[in-house]
């Protein structure tokens, strides 16, 4: 049976090059990078080399680059460590209403230590606006945490503008880039953030690394306290082959960037002209445009995201519902709340993600096998059927 | 412990919430690339730097000038002599 993976949102596979560049530091370049005989002091090259490759695909300096074990512990230390750094300076937060839960869920932990927190509202394509932005932010605001593009609706955000208003105001703001590092052109300057979260997971690097952009002078509160790894701002001892996998994932991902991404226009173009043509009450969410290259969101009507992704699965395809958590809590999507979906057309939420390994056969794949899926489940949906 | 005001530096370094033993190590790596007779400032907000740092000059024979307590942090001083 073909086999279409296109849910590289929540994973995608590593690199043969990745995996060949990482396999000797499991065994033949062990040793810690902190020790202080020549074989740490070689490892603690490599891990720096691997810096300058990651800071390059995002315009930064390789010392304004903490690597982590995920892009959820990049957003955790991004908010946690400004917050806690910055808590004379005051007591509120701002994130926007979509945010993935690391960055929602970090938030709303200071809830709790009773800072307050706003939770900005999108429009119906998800996008926030700036104006909403300057009128929440208070005296007392330490930061702004707004993504650079969702995982779930595609979206991207205006984030030079937004930043623009916080560097006005002096309020310290991140953008969760784990969506767009690797799939779009990132640069840390053009953006104008104090801080940007990266992940390998979206970049053909191994799950379990990630890594936290930081402009110079500013104070993070480190989450993991130990020893000088990480400049004394992340504590253990490093992840090497990891960090290795991240480095060459981020070095492909310079060179390759801008083919990828036109190709990812083309097939996405496609499948959503396809599903379009198809399938009958069809919402296709997030913003047309300005959007994610191989991102493709929709919601089909009458229909459960879930049982489509399990008989899609049947026929080799593997896609998303779009939010794992929300899903798997039998919950609506809060991001589709968010930009005004109704519930019950939210519960036929299907997400596709692409990158360069798709083709255009596994989009015609996909248009053959979805328009049959959806007519079975809908023939079983009383839903369809008073319709 | 020598308590001094409005010392003028020339270069800057935060090591505000990190912890030891960065408050060893920086300062050295910082004071290799300024001029012999400049004046670094260390600020942190670790208190056991205020032990640490005098005695740390007095082993690499730099020079301690003393330090300036301020809302968030302390300002440590130590002059670059060779």
């Amino acid at each position: 049976m073909k086999r279409v993976y296109m849910d590289h949102a929540s994973a995608t596979p590593v690199k043969k090059a990745v995996i060949e560049t990482m396999l000797p530091y499991f065994d033949r370049h062990f040793g810690n990078p902190s020790t202080v005989y020549d074989m740490g002091h070689e490892i603690k090259k490599v891990i720096e080399e691997q810096r300058e490759k990651v800071a390059r695909l995002i315009g930064a300096k390789p010392g304004q680059i903490i690597f982590t074990s995920s892009g959820a512990e990049a957003n955790n230390l991004a908010i946690k460590g400004t917050v806690f750094a910055r808590q004379k300076k005051g007591n509120h937060i701002i994130i926007s209403a979509i945010e993935h839960h690391s960055v929602l869920n970090s938030a709303r932990f200071f809830e709790r230590m009773d800072y307050e927190v706003t939770f900005l509202p999108v429009n119906k394509y998800g996008l926030v606006d700036p104006e909403r932005l300057r009128d929440a932010i208070r005296p007392e605001t330490v930061l702004v945490s707004i993504m650079h593009a969702n995982n779930e609706i595609g979206t991207i955000e205006p984030i030079t503008e937004l930043s623009a208003i916080c560097r006005e105001k002096g309020v310290v703001f991140h953008t969760d880039a784990v969506a767009t590092v690797g799939n779009i052109p990132v640069d840390v300057n053009e953006l104008g953030v104090d801080l940007l979260t990266l992940s390998g997971v979206s970049l053909g690097a191994p799950k379990g690394v990630g890594a936290l952009y930081f402009k110079e002078r500013l104070r993070l509160m480190p989450l993991i306290h130990g020893g000088i790894q990480e400049n004394g701002r992340r504590g253990g001892t490093e992840n090497v082959p990891a960090i290795v996998g991240l480095g060459k994932a981020a070095e492909i991902a310079t060179e390759e960037l801008e083919g990828n991404e036109t190709r990812m226009r083309e097939l996405k173009g496609r499948l959503v002209a396809g599903i379009h043509e198809r399938i009958e009450q069809v919402k296709y969410t997030g913003h047309p445009e300005n959007r994610l290259p191989g991102h493709a969101s929709f919601c089909i009507g009458s229909i459960e995201g879930e049982a489509l992704i399990y008989m899609l699965n049947q026929h080799g395809i593997y896609a998303n519902t779009g939010s794992a958590c929300a899903s798997k809590a039998l919950k609506t999507s809060p991001v589709l709340v968010a930009i005004g979906v109704p519930p019950e057309l939210a519960q036929g939420s299907i997400v596709f993600t692409m990158n360069s390994e798709n083709t255009m056969d596994d989009v015609e794949h996909v248009l053959d096998k979805l328009p049959l899926v959806a007519a079975r489940l809908r023939e079983l949906s009383p839903v369809w059927n008073q319709h | 412990m020598k308590f001094i005001e409005s010392t003028k530096a020339d270069s800057t370094l935060d090591l505000v919430c990190r912890m030891c033993p960065l408050h060893l190590l920086e300062p050295g790596e910082k004071l290799a690339c300024m001029e012999r007779g400049q004046v670094l400032e260390v600020l942190t907000d670790y208190d056991g730097a205020l032990e640490d740092i005098p005695s740390w000059c007095e082993k690499c024979s730099q020079e301690f000038l003393g330090m300036e307590e301020c809302d968030d942090c302390y300002k440590l001083y130590i002059k670059k002599t060779h």
